[in-house]
C-alpha cells in the first residue's frame, strides 16, 4: 500500500507529517475556541434570562 | 435574494453559518482526504525530482492560500473601514492566524523539498523572502489585535496594516516574475499548458487547492462566529458591571 518512495522517503513523510499536524491543531483549537466562546455566551445569557 | 450587507448582521451571519457550516466541513474533509490521498499513493515520481514531487500537494495550495488569506482579509478591512461593519473586521481577524498557518506550511514544505534539489533549506531569494515577510505580517497583524483593548481601534489599525501588508503579498505571487533570479521555479500551474505541470499532477493538485480553500472557508466561517460570540459575551459583562 505505502509508495516506494526511494532515498527521498524521510524528505516526503516528514513534509507531510509537519502539513498534517499543523492543519489538525489549527482546526482543533478553533473548534474549542468556538465551544468555550459560545458556552461563556450561554451561561452569561442565562443568567440575565434566568 | 437578499443583498450581501445582510449577512454584515451578526444574527443573520450566525443563522448562515449554523447551516452552512457542517455541510462546507464535510465537504472540506472529504475532497482534502482525496486530494492527499491521490497526491501521495497514486501519483507518479518525476523524473528529475524524484518521489519529491508529491510535496506539491501540500507546498501549492498552502502557498496559493497564504497568498490569498491575505486578500481575503484586505477586501474585508476595506469593507470595515468604508462601512463599518463588525462582522468584516472580525472575518478579517478570523482569518488571519488561518493565513498565518498556510504561510509556514508553505514555508516548512518549501524548506524540505528545497534542501534535496536546491542542496539549502533556505536561500535569499526573492519569492523565499517575500513569503517570509509576509508571515511577518500576518505575526504583526495578530499581535496588533491582541494588544489594542479598543475593538474599533484595533480594527481600525489592523486594516491600515493589511492594506501595507498587501504590497508583500503581491510580491510573493509575482516576485519570480519581478526579478528574474533566484532558485525558485515560476508557477507551477498555469494558463498556459507549456507552462503547467503535466495532468497526471496537476489533476489531484486542483483537487488539494479545492481541498484547502474549502478547509479556509470552513474555519473562517467558525472562527467569525467565536469572535462574535465574544463580542457579545464582552458588551453583556460590560452591561452587567454598569447594573
Amino acid at each position: 500500500m505505502m509508495p516506494d518512495l526511494g532515498k527521498y522517503g524521510d524528505t516526503v513523510l516528514s513534509a507531510y507529517a509537519v502539513s498534517i499536524v499543523l492543519l489538525v491543531i489549527m482546526v482543533a483549537l478553533s473548534i474549542r475556541a468556538s465551544r468555550k466562546a459560545r458556552a461563556e455566551l450561554q451561561k452569561i445569557e442565562g443568567r440575565r434570562n434566568g | 435574494m437578499g443583498s450581501i450587507w445582510e449577512y454584515a448582521n451578526p444574527v443573520k451571519f450566525i443563522r448562515t453559518s449554523e447551516i452552512v457550516l457542517p455541510w462546507v466541513s464535510i465537504l472540506a474533509t472529504v475532497t482534502l482526504i482525496a486530494g492527499l490521498v491521490w497526491g501521495f499513493f497514486f501519483t507518479p515520481d518525476d523524473y528529475r525530482q524524484g518521489s519529491t514531487v508529491k510535496i506539491i500537494y501540500l507546498h501549492v495550495p498552502a502557498a496559493l492560500m497564504a497568498i490569498n488569506v491575505w486578500f481575503m482579509m484586505l477586501v474585508t478591512s476595506l469593507v470595515w473601514l468604508i462601512r463599518r461593519h463588525h462582522v468584516s473586521a472580525l472575518a478579517a481577524k478570523a482569518a488571519a492566524p488561518v493565513g498565518i498557518i498556510m504561510t509556514l506550511i508553505a514555508l516548512v514544505t518549501g524548506a524540505i523539498w528545497g534542501q534535496p534539489m536546491w542542496g539549502t533549506w533556505w536561500a535569499w531569494d526573492p519569492r523565499l523572502t517575500s513569503f517570509l515577510i509576509l508571515f511577518l505580517f500576518y505575526l504583526g497583524y495578530i499581535a496588533l489585535w491582541e494588544a489594542i483593548d479598543n475593538p474599533d481601534t484595533a480594527a481600525d489599525l489592523t486594516a491600515v496594516l493589511c492594506i501595507v501588508g498587501s504590497v508583500f503579498a503581491v510580491l510573493s505571487r509575482y516576485a519570480v516574475n519581478f526579478w528574474n533570479q533566484g532558485l525558485h521555479q515560476g508557477a507551477s500551474l498555469s494558463l498556459d499548458k507549456k507552462e503547467n505541470v503535466a495532468d497526471v499532477f496537476s489533476t489531484p493538485l486542483y483537487v488539494c487547492i479545492a481541498g484547502f480553500v474549502l478547509l479556509f472557508i470552513a474555519l473562517v466561517f467558525l472562527r467569525t462566529r467565536t469572535e462574535i460570540h465574544k463580542r457579545r459575551t464582552k458588551a453583556l459583562l460590560a452591561r452587567e458591571r454598569l447594573g
